[in-house]
């Protein structure tokens, strides 16, 4: 599939810190892709470049093969992480002000089924839970059928259900054919909505893939953990353990092996944990620390 | 330019304008609550029955048998020019010019004028004994009526200082000027958005006081509406086009407040709102020409005052535009949507 977006190089700087550091990737056309990494990792300031928002230092963005141009607003919707909208105006007021801005304009009714608007319509946008305003958000960032979409961490704040609801929301855009570009802190959301996802830390990608080809060459089958205060001596792991976050771990495609070892030990299992490795242990591994602290 | 973004966003603004019923009212009631405080104040029913300035007051007191009257307040005057314009307007009823050979001054339309001059040329033993009258014409002008222009001006400069300034700088601190930046919609159609749609609020809220205040208390209108009109919109693009000038970087609403009532005070206080400038500091009434206040303030009272037309507040206005059309382009220049 050709990329329709190709980030090369991009560097920016602020007072006292790279906030972006020669960081390079491409988002193949209809696809949803995720920037991962925690707070201050860089990734706002990357999806800023990209947007237009904010100038690189250094380093080219190329939309569909070319330079952007004026016309790259028109085509593209954002959603902010951090955003307000005027006072006083209805949802159906927001929708329609927002559509007056671009040439090519999805329909408003089209707009209120995607993204489940029709009972709030006449509601004052200051009146929105923030699931409900995360949902409006998204039918502003689709109010011109772009054909590449920004998400900023579209589900932080949210709770549970409304998260799950809105990437239902996300996945019906992404099967509408439109390229997605979100950033998240979520690992299970970059695994239920990306294609592909990029690892960002102090401004550097540090690995870029298909989430379960990440995993698969960065670990074996399965992850065995145990606290440490289960091991005898509260502290020395077992052969082939290493220790993780208070935990004794290994990574390994033989679990029948690592539990016979554990017997050995005389190590109580009672809080033994066997899981598939997740991105949030990639991200441990890759950066040395986890992907929600900054 | 795009217009349909322009006008879509002036009906946003307009939007969040009327619905706030807070500051809708506040807009509204304000003015109104300034020229009837006035009307009340300077209502005085125990003042004296006449009023008659005299120009270099013996410092003994009575020098003549006329500065004994009772009932008669005598009020030093030290403008010449100043006092001719109060016996013009009514303001006193009659002026007396002691400093050299006596003379005086009388409104021929004025009836306590008129008693009062009967009165001073009794207290003379020779009526024309060296005393000199002189006639001003001009009708009754009560200090409300004075004052009024002043306040519809000064109503007209909060509304444009505020309304573009420190709206800007909310929408830039709050972060809705960085989602319309990720629209196509560019500064400058923006920027007249916000020009148009503030131009909108103080013509149609201008509009309303004047005529409300009018059935209140009957002020005189001897000009031209046109002028007028274009008197207050000419200072309207004046204020607006300072408001978007302090507001184009600013990120700060308590900044914005800070310049904007550093900006507003000095022409509260020099741009003789509330009193003549006449008379006053040389360097006070230096400072006063620089001020779009001033001279939309002089041009609204000779209007409605004086009766003057288009051609007469001419200059005005063109200070007014010209101030306007200067600083918009130094706030097109400078703004930052960040």
């Amino acid at each position: 599939m050709p990329a329709l977006l190709q980030v090369e190089h991009l560097i920016k700087d602020y007072p006292g810190v790279r906030a972006v550091d020669g960081i390079s990737f491409a988002v193949e056309k209809g696809s949803c892709f995720g920037l991962l990494g925690p707070n201050g990792a860089g990734k706002t300031t990357t999806l800023e470049i990209l947007e237009g928002i904010t100038e690189a230092d250094r380093g080219r963005v190329m939309f569909a093969g070319a330079p952007r141009d004026d016309g790259y607003r028109q085509v593209i919707g954002i959603q902010f992480q951090h955003t307000a909208l005027q006072d006083f105006q209805t949802v159906r007021e927001a929708l329609q002000l927002f559509a007056s801005f671009y040439a090519r304009r999805r329909s408003l009714d089209e707009l209120v089924d995607l993204c489940n608007l029709a009972e709030l319509l006449n509601r004052d946008t200051r009146k929105l839970s923030g699931g409900q305003r995360q949902r409006l958000l998204l039918a502003i960032a689709l109010v011109n059928d772009p054909d590449l979409v920004f998400l900023d961490e579209p589900t932080t704040g949210l709770d549970p259900q409304s998260r799950r609801n809105f990437w239902q929301l996300i996945e019906g855009i992404r099967d509408e054919g439109k390229t997605i570009l979100l950033t998240t802190h979520y690992m299970e959301e970059a695994k239920v909505l990306c294609d592909e996802i990029a690892i960002v830390d102090r401004g550097k990608l540090v690995e870029q893939g298909q989430p379960d080809r990440l995993l698969h060459k960065h670990f074996p089958r399965a992850l065995v953990r145990i606290p440490l205060q289960a091991l005898p001596d509260g502290k020395t792991p077992p052969p082939g353990f290493e220790v993780r976050d208070g935990f004794a771990v290994a990574a390994t495609n033989d679990i029948d092996r690592v539990l016979g070892e554990l017997d050995r030990q005389a190590v109580a299992l009672d809080e033994l944990h066997i899981g598939t490795p997740t991105l949030d242990d990639l991200f441990l591994k890759l950066t040395g620390h986890g992907l929600r602290e900054s | 330019m795009n217009m349909r973004r322009i006008l879509a966003v002036v009906a946003a603004r307009n939007r969040e304008f009327y619905r706030d019923k807070a500051g809708l009212g506040w807009n509204l009631v304000m003015p109104f609550v300034i020229v009837l405080a006035f009307a009340f104040i300077f209502s005085d029913p125990d003042e004296d029955l006449y009023k008659v300035g005299v120009l270099g007051m013996p410092a003994t007191g009575q020098d003549t048998a006329f500065l004994g009257l009772r009932h008669i307040g005598f009020v030093p005057q030290d403008s010449e020019a100043v006092a001719v314009d109060k016996v013009r307007y009514h303001r006193i009823d009659l002026l007396l010019d002691l400093r050299a050979e006596p003379r005086y001054w009388v409104n021929d339309l004025s009836p306590k004028g008129y008693i009062v001059e009967r009165l001073l040329l009794q207290s003379y033993a020779d009526p024309a004994d060296g005393l000199t009258r002189e006639t001003v014409s001009g009708r009754a002008v009560r200090y409300v009526d004075w004052v009024l222009p002043g306040v519809l001006a000064m109503n007209v400069m909060f509304s444009s200082l505020w309304g573009v300034g420190w709206v800007i700088v909310r929408y830039r601190k709050n972060g809705v000027l960085r989602r319309l930046r990720a629209t196509p919609l560019t500064a400058g159609e923006f920027l007249l958005a916000q020009i148009i749609s503030r131009l909108l609020v103080v013509t149609g809220v201008t509009l309303l006081v004047f005529v409300a205040t009018n059935i209140l208390l009957d002020f005189p209108m001897r000009g031209s509406y046109l002028a007028l009109g274009l008197t207050f919109l000419a200072g309207a693009l004046a204020l607006l086009s300072i408001g978007l000038t302090v507001s184009a970087r600013v990120r700060s609403e308590e900044l914005a407040d800070g310049l904007l009532n550093l900006i507003s005070w000095p022409m509260m206080i020099l741009s003789g709102v509330w009193f003549s400038l006449e008379g006053t500091n040389v360097w006070a009434q230096r400072i006063a020409e620089l001020l779009p206040l001033t001279h939309m303030v002089d041009a609204a009272r000779r209007v409605m005052l004086d009766g003057a037309g288009l051609a007469d507040v001419a200059p005005e206005i063109g200070i007014l535009l010209t101030i306007g059309v200067v600083l918009l382009g130094v706030a097109a220049r400078s703004f930052r949507w960040q």
